[in-house]
């Protein structure tokens, strides 16, 4: 009788601890549908043709957001551009050609570190480096760059966990056919690593986009009248919009709107582009051949 | 004597090939000297003005008064109260949550969960900012009738949500490392599977989880956008939860366009900077020595 009251508290204990870890995955769940619900809920009656078309207008209390979601695909693009050869390029000299040892550690460490450098710093080294050291001044250019630093630890480590999934026996066969050890990288390593590499990419061109922090002292503009010509132009960002219209000027609540519908365009962006990245690896998944 | 020539000629395409990519390597290293460089190229200046000393611990951040106080006390307070208050709520549901996804949820369900956790990481941190200030904000205001909504728990309570998915999605890869026949061998014994995960399979886990908690701090301190946001950006030593504070990184953003290119006020902000950046990068290396430390070197034979 004893036993089984003993039994009895053990499963008890089960069921309470079940309970409580299951609410906790619950109450992150209801935070982000509920964020998502609230941006949602308020931002659709924003969202028009000409919001997503025209400039903002009345000294940004009425129009569009159209010249901070073309400096956002700039941004973007050039982050990527930066960050993608160089990351790639890494990852495959630490999977492919280095043998364990004290540099290997020692690159592992800085790219660990480089991921955990806050996303301020990377904004006055930026500002520091290209603005006003290299002279590109508040741009495009400068945004790109610092935004391209900033994700290359995200696109090296996908990089390199995509061509460790390769199997060891593709490089092997390839090697005992007599193929040299570049081409086996490029053509057998690299080809079958592109999924994951890509999947990664799209991870790190989502951060750039929603990043502020980095561009608001090295590309971002408060407004500009016409779009930029060149990548020595300053820029409306998505992101750098949402925090001026929400905290600055004198019309916080009368662009309360604006403010909403940028967050939900910002947001749509972001995790659609997330979205495509998590599809993708799990059909990659799912299909493969090896 | 062709052939000789080729075979030699591919030995060195190829060593040349493996160099480049080495040099591409080694660019992390290079960013990060960059990134000290620069950053005590423009913020060391600051200290020819006000001693380290006084810039650390001194206890008035009055940059644009006449004559002008650098004294980061009360920012630092400000990042250290926001940023264990955003751990206290954050790695209990972190962990809990891991636990839950990795050792009890059925395939499917967990499947979804990853993926919810790794949307709550994708959202940028400027739309968290502007969600505590549009509606969590108005709301604490009500419910506690208090002057702000703008303050420490607000601050808090965003940052624990940028924090758990870091710290929910490294200590599930943790969990996940321990091997079956721990488990196993637990059960074999006769202990239900709350005594196998919070003794045994956690126990075994628990490095991972210890990086995983550093990691989630570091990224709460170095956060901007929610605290420059929501945090309510007073530069005084706060009184209690309800007290609006100005960590380091809302300081940096938000006085960085007005300060005088080349000011003291300039100097002092990179300097602030330098600051953030060792702080982090403690942080990151203790969770590498951590993980390394500890590593998980397969199951033990007695």
């Amino acid at each position: 009788m004893n036993e089984q009251s003993l039994m009895k508290r053990r499963y008890l204990k089960q069921r309470a601890f079940f309970l409580i870890v299951r609410l906790s995955a619950l109450v992150i769940t209801l935070a982000l549908v509920g964020i998502l619900f609230f941006l949602f809920y308020n931002g659709l009656g924003a969202i028009s043709w000409d919001f997503l078309t025209l400039p903002p207008t009345d000294s940004m209390t009425k129009g569009g957001i159209m010249p901070a979601i073309v400096g956002t695909f700039y941004l973007t693009i050039g982050a990527i551009i930066v960050a993608l050869p160089l990351g790639v390029a890494s990852a495959i000299y630490l999977t492919e050609y280095a043998k364990q040892g004290k540099l290997i550690r020692v690159i592992r460490v800085a790219v660990n570190c480089l991921a955990g450098v806050p996303s301020v710093v990377f904004g006055l080294f930026g500002l520091g480096f290209f603005v006003v050291f290299l002279r590109f001044g508040s741009s495009i250019l400068s945004g790109a760059l610092t935004l391209g630093i900033l994700i290359l630890p995200t696109i090296i480590g996908a990089s390199e966990e995509a061509l460790k999934a390769v199997p060891q026996t593709f490089r092997e066969a390839s090697l005992a056919l007599g193929v040299s050890k570049w081409a086996t990288i490029s053509r057998i390593v690299i080809p079958s690593a592109v999924p994951g590499i890509l999947t990664g990419s799209i991870l790190g061109i989502g951060r750039a986009a929603g990043e502020t922090a980095p561009i608001m002292f090295t590309a971002a503009a408060f407004f500009t009248a016409v779009l930029p010509k060149s990548v020595f132009n300053e820029v409306m960002a998505l992101p750098y919009h949402i925090y001026v219209l929400a905290t600055a000027g004198t019309h916080i609540e009368q662009t309360r709107p604006i403010q909403y519908g940028t967050a939900l365009v910002l947001i749509a962006l972001v995790l659609g582009i997330d979205l495509v990245a998590i599809v993708i690896r799990s059909v990659i998944r799912r299909k493969k051949r090896w | 004597m062709v052939q000789k020539a080729s075979v030699i000629s591919r030995r060195i395409k190829e060593t040349l090939i493996k160099n480049i990519f080495a040099v591409f390597a080694l660019f992390s290293i290079v960013m990060l000297g960059l990134i000290v460089f620069f950053l005590f190229r423009e913020g060391l200046p600051i200290f020819r003005v006000v001693s380290v000393t006084d810039f650390l611990f001194g206890p008035f951040w009055y940059p644009t008064y006449d004559p002008p106080e650098y004294g980061i006390g009360p920012l630092i307070v400000g990042s250290v109260v926001v940023t264990i208050l955003s751990s206290l709520i954050a790695v209990p549901l972190g962990v809990l949550s891991a636990i839950y996804i990795s050792e009890i949820a059925p395939p499917r369900l967990k499947e979804v969960l990853k993926a919810i956790i790794e949307l709550l990481a994708g959202l940028p941190s400027v739309v968290l900012g502007f969600f505590g200030m549009v509606i969590l904000a108005p709301w604490l205001q009500e419910t506690f009738d208090i002057a702000t909504g703008l303050n420490i728990l607000n601050a808090s309570i965003m940052l624990a949500l940028m924090a758990i998915p870091t710290i929910s999605s490294l200590s599930e890869d943790a969990l996940y490392a321990v091997p079956r026949d721990f488990k196993e061998a637990s059960y074999a014994l006769g202990a239900t599977r709350y005594e196998t995960i919070t003794r045994v399979t956690f126990t075994a886990a628990l490095s991972g989880i210890s990086t995983a908690v550093i990691l989630g701090m570091a990224r709460a301190i170095g956060e901007t956008m929610v605290v420059l946001m929501v945090a309510g950006g007073a530069a005084a030593l706060p009184g209690s939860i309800f007290d609006s504070v100005r960590p380091m990184p809302a300081s940096i953003a938000a006085e960085m366009g007005e300060a005088p290119f080349g000011g003291d006020h300039y100097h002092a902000l990179f300097a602030t900077g330098i600051v953030l950046f060792f702080i982090t990068l403690a942080f990151n290396l203790v969770a590498d020595y951590i993980s390394n430390r500890f590593k998980e070197v397969g199951s033990g034979t007695l």
